[in-house]
């Protein structure tokens, strides 16, 4: 068993983490924290998992939501995707396994990463709407949200979702507010079999060697940590009996990364952009400065009054 | 060839010092000018979205929200407002074979020798090329705008197909831009072409200047 984390004090605790602990902060240019902070990560052990969706519950209670009453269509996923007031899912996904012939229930609990490289922040253009904390936690940060869905298209695994209430962007949080006064995230304290644990990121590299290894004691040979080096790692990381097919766990991506398509966006068309508006502004002002203004002479002038003279009108 | 299709319904010379010539009705005024005011609307407000270093051109929006949800708006307004515009000027800037020899004298276009470039009707090739890009980049502009259009539209499409949206979004309106810049700039650079939009009127000696063939027909009369 993983330690547990001790219950909190009662008295009040000074965060531990914040605006100066910031690496990274949407559409600014910022310093980054000279120190950074231990990195955090949570640890989500598919292996154990029951599905009872505890760690659903306990989110929508910390955070303070609630989900729509939805409609049964015959599936586990309860709801069937992620919303604005659902941060944490989970996946089901019934795999019949060719190797041994069993059918096995690969139950993986969605949300966000929190990538070391995040794409949602690389696209955003709100500054200081999403940021990053030195100790690898990504955040959005509401009051400078504008609702416009960037994130959406920076995202690699398809996270973040647009209230249709006060259109701004909403996900996991890591419970940036939990962890600030050394508590781990809500859904972490409610798992019952330790398919969530919670601490630095060595501790849970550390952890996960132990998983994999009794995970390949009793035959899972591919077992794995999913810690996809494409957006620089991540601080959510699951530990996989099959971790040579991501694919299988409800399409976690093999190998994400975020979308050259957004690096375009955001990378040379942002630059050779501006410098072509302002090159086409520049070269009109030049060409005015070296020929002058293209004027009328009185000679057109007469030309066309010895034109339109002969006209009956 | 009929000599009289280069003239628009409500183009009309009035002889007098100086030779007046009517170019732009007041209704195609209003519209034009209905679509420039979108237009650089939707530039100020789309640079501020493109660039982190211009998101301060919200404020002129009333905040980043605020501009998020009013471009697409501005947007709908300029693609009617640019229709207008099509089913207005569309016949007079289809492609005449002189437009080809103006393109290959642009030597002479920028230098203003006027002299050496071919009579032209009411359209230059320079003017039939902004019509019709602005046109197509309209037409682009308005549909990957609808795709991104997150309040309405999210629903309706993957994404990846977001994603290339986005990315033709920004291209193309670099390129509006652009075009616009050189629109602008010829209206300023040719002295005596903006009172075309704002009064409706030039003088005759521009007319023969830099559009001969239509003054010429307008002179010689309708069909």
């Amino acid at each position: 068993m993983f330690p547990p984390i001790a219950n909190p004090k009662a008295e009040a605790i000074t965060p531990k983490f914040g605006e100066q602990d910031l690496i990274r902060r949407s559409a600014s240019s910022i310093t980054p924290a000279a120190k950074r902070q231990t990195e955090v990560a949570k640890l989500i052990d598919v292996s154990k998992c029951i599905g009872c969706k505890a760690c659903q519950v306990a989110c929508l209670e910390w955070n303070n939501l609630i989900e729509e009453v939805g409609i049964n269509v015959g599936v586990y996923e309860n709801p069937h995707d992620l919303t604005p007031n659902t941060w944490t899912l989970m996946r089901y996904t019934e795999w019949e396994n060719p190797e041994s012939g069993n059918l096995e229930w690969l139950i993986r609990k969605d949300g966000c990463m929190h990538c070391e490289d995040p794409g949602c922040l690389k696209a955003c253009p709100a500054p200081g709407a999403i940021v990053q904390y030195s100790n690898g936690i990504v955040d959005f940060v509401k009051d400078n949200c504008i609702g416009c869905g960037y994130c959406v298209k920076g995202c690699p695994f398809n996270i973040p979702r647009i209230s249709k209430v006060d259109h701004k962007a909403y996900k996991c949080t890591l419970c940036s507010d939990r962890v600030a006064v050394g508590q781990g995230p809500a859904c972490q304290k409610a798992c019952p079999t330790q398919a969530i644990v919670f601490g630095t990121k060595d501790e849970m590299k550390q952890w996960a060697d132990k998983r994999i290894k009794d995970l390949k004691s009793r035959g899972y040979q591919n077992a794995g940590l999913y810690d996809p080096p494409g957006v620089g790692g991540t601080h959510v990381m699951y530990v996989l009996q099959h971790a040579d097919k991501p694919q299988l766990y409800a399409g976690l991506p093999d190998n994400p990364a975020i979308s050259p398509i957004v690096e375009l966006w955001k990378g040379l068309t942002k630059y050779a952009g501006l410098t072509a508006i302002g090159a086409f502004a520049a070269i009109g002002f030049l060409h005015h400065i070296v020929s002058g203004a293209n004027r009328v002479s009185d000679e057109d002038e007469r030309n066309a009054k010895r034109l339109a003279g002969g006209s009956t009108k | 060839m009929s000599r009289t299709f280069e003239v628009a319904p409500g183009d009309a010379v009035h002889p007098g010092d100086p030779v007046i010539v009517d170019r732009y009705t007041t209704g195609a005024r209003i519209n034009h000018w209905i679509t420039a005011a979108s237009l650089v609307l939707l530039a100020l407000s789309g640079l501020a979205l493109f660039h982190p270093r211009l998101f301060f051109l919200t404020s002129l929006f009333g905040g980043g929200s605020t501009t998020r949800m009013i471009h697409p708006w501005i947007g709908v307004v300029l693609f009617f407002s640019f229709l207008g515009l099509f089913f207005r000027f569309w016949k007079l800037n289809l492609w005449k074979r002189e437009d080809g020899t103006w393109m290959a004298r642009l030597r002479d276009v920028l230098t203003a020798h006027d002299e050496k470039l071919p009579e032209v009707g009411k359209y230059n090739a320079g003017q039939k090329l902004v019509f019709w890009l602005m046109s197509v980049l309209i037409i682009v502009l308005i549909a990957s705008g609808l795709v991104i259009w997150q309040e309405y539209f999210a629903q309706y499409t993957t994404v990846e197909q977001k994603r290339i949206a986005v990315l033709v979004h920004a291209i193309a309106a670099i390129v509006i831009i652009c075009v616009w810049i050189v629109h602008v700039y010829a209206a300023i650079w040719v002295r005596g072409t903006i009172s075309a939009m704002t009064r409706g009127k030039v003088t005759g000696g521009w007319a023969w200047r830099h559009h001969r063939r239509w003054l010429k027909e307008l002179v010689t009369g309708k069909t």
